[in-house]
């Protein structure tokens, strides 16, 4: 526990809520910046309910929600975040609506801020080139769901100082996240292996080699996964994988990471997964009854 | 459902005990031949093929049209392979193999007899790797070509994918202990039979193979 530190998170999507939580039951001072204050007040509804169930579940004290919940600070201004020991980006994928945050925040923030970007697919030395600190700029790629999965992949950019990803791991470390060192090449490692894999079970699904059904079954019997390929790719949505694989692809060229042309299609039905009721599986109150 | 078993030479599948083995009756007039050269025992049989609900041949890397015709075979014929990973021991998983002129009363009996031997069935067709090597193959030289390259320490990789994804093991470990050079033997014969570079073989697991070959010459030449 370190009360004394700020961490501040900019963007209150799904990642970004989940990345507070995190930070505020380590302790840590918390400040989530967005542009929407509705959303802002939605992401601390979130996390306070998500915190209740923690108490109910027992992995709280009673009354600790409430305390960590104290802990948060939700703001539009970017001017509350002068006081972060560290920064996390977890807005939207796009290299220019990172590097516009970063330069308001390079202007905001002191010298002493470690900059870090919660992205899965761009280049850490590419977000980094437009922050103005480059030497103390990190990637922290966190797990979905943030406040259950403890893996956070961490890569230095070309020009980050040893310095600045010491401070930056053992701040992580301070978070309860178990971090993983890896260089900062497209996907680091957990989307590298995992995109296409899943381009791969798609194929297979088109080429008609099995049922989607009988595949999930098949992976799940042999390999011991807790969830089969299709039930997982079902809970990212095809809307997704499209732009996984486009990130990937766009910069590897390989072939693997091409977007399978069923993801297009099946985008164009309609079927993006768990989130329309139906993709490779089909859904009634998120339960499963059928391929 | 009464079946026997036509055994022919070792069985990678079935290679100790096991519910399916003593579930069979010498009166049974479905078949499944296993070993690894059921193949040949089913083309040689004196058996009658005609009346059996089912006949399945274990299938090693490759396809039941090896065995049957592709277009207009045998509708009771099918294929299957319990997965297992180089010296792991078998799983529970059986991969049955169908053509598209399968009878679904020869296809539901063949299940019902791997199921009633606590076996779980998936349906594929045929196609070289089934559902699990045609997956798994490139995903395991793209994890050890990745660490050839130094994307992180095997460990590293390891943990990564089972803390990110719950896998029960990473994939470096698996190999290592299952045996590197039978990922080689595997692969290598999916890269011959589909032609795709993703299956072409890793550095590391061809010098397994190398080395368990050479290994074995040695002791060939103690002896």
């Amino acid at each position: 526990m370190n009360a004394k530190q700020t961490i501040g998170i900019v963007g209150c999507g799904t990642m970004g809520t989940g990345i507070a939580i995190v930070a505020a039951r380590a302790g840590f001072k918390t400040r989530i910046y967005d542009l929407k204050s509705e959303s802002l007040e939605n992401a601390r509804k979130q996390a306070a309910a998500f915190l209740k169930k923690s108490v109910e579940r027992g992995k709280l004290a009673e009354g600790e929600d409430a305390l960590i919940m104290g802990q948060f600070l939700t703001t539009t201004s970017i001017q509350d975040f002068s006081d972060c020991d560290l920064v996390i980006e977890a807005v939207f994928e796009d290299l220019k609506v990172k590097h516009a945050i970063f330069k308001q925040l390079n202007d905001v923030c002191p010298s002493y801020t470690i900059f870090a970007s919660n992205t899965s697919t761009i280049s850490i030395t590419e977000i980094a080139g437009g922050t103005g600190r480059d030497d103390r700029f990190v990637g922290m790629h966190f797990c979905l769901p943030a406040q259950l999965m403890k893996l956070v992949e961490m890569s230095p950019g070309m020009n980050t100082s040893d310095e600045t990803f010491d401070k930056a791991w053992k701040l992580c470390e301070a978070l309860g996240q178990r971090p993983v060192r890896t260089r900062d090449t497209p996907g680091f490692i957990l989307n590298y292996f995992l995109v296409p894999w899943h381009n791969d079970v798609i194929n297979l699904v088109d080429q008609g080699v099995a049922e989607p059904a009988d595949i999930d079954l098949a992976v799940k019997t042999a390999l011991g996964y807790p969830l089969g390929p299709l039930e997982l790719l079902d809970m990212v949505g095809m809307d997704t994988q499209l732009l996984l694989c486009e990130a990937l692809h766009g910069v590897t060229n390989e072939p693997r990471a091409a977007c399978p042309p069923l993801v297009k299609r099946m985008i164009g039905a309609g079927r993006l997964g768990r989130k329309t009721g139906k993709g490779f599986h089909t859904y009634d109150s998120n339960k499963i009854f059928g391929a | 459902m009464s079946y026997q078993i036509i055994a022919a030479g070792d069985s990678q599948s079935f290679p100790d005990k096991h519910a399916l083995i003593d579930q069979a009756d010498s009166k049974g007039t479905s078949l499944l031949y296993i070993g690894q050269d059921a193949a040949e025992a089913f083309a040689n049989s004196v058996f009658d093929h005609e009346a059996a609900a089912f006949i399945a041949i274990e299938l090693g890397n490759e396809c039941l049209g090896v065995h049957i015709d592709d277009d207009n075979g045998p509708q009771n014929v099918l294929g299957f392979a319990r997965f297992r990973l180089g010296d792991d021991p078998p799983t529970k998983l059986v991969e049955l193999v169908r053509k598209p002129y399968t009878s679904a009363q020869a296809l539901a009996a063949a299940r019902a007899a791997f199921e009633a031997a606590g076996l779980v069935v998936a349906v594929c067709h045929d196609f070289p790797g089934r559902i699990l090597n045609k997956l798994i193959r490139p995903y395991y030289n793209a994890a050890l070509r990745r660490l050839d390259e130094g994307l992180a320490s095997a460990n590293d990789m390891d943990m990564t994918l089972r803390l990110g994804l719950g896998y029960p093991d990473g994939p470096i470990a698996l190999l290592n202990r299952s045996g590197l050079h039978h990922h080689f033997e595997v692969t290598q014969d999916l890269y011959e039979q589909l032609g795709q570079e993703a299956y072409a073989p890793a550095r590391r697991a061809r010098n397994a193979w190398l080395k368990q070959n050479l290994l074995i010459e040695d002791d060939d030449a103690a002896a």
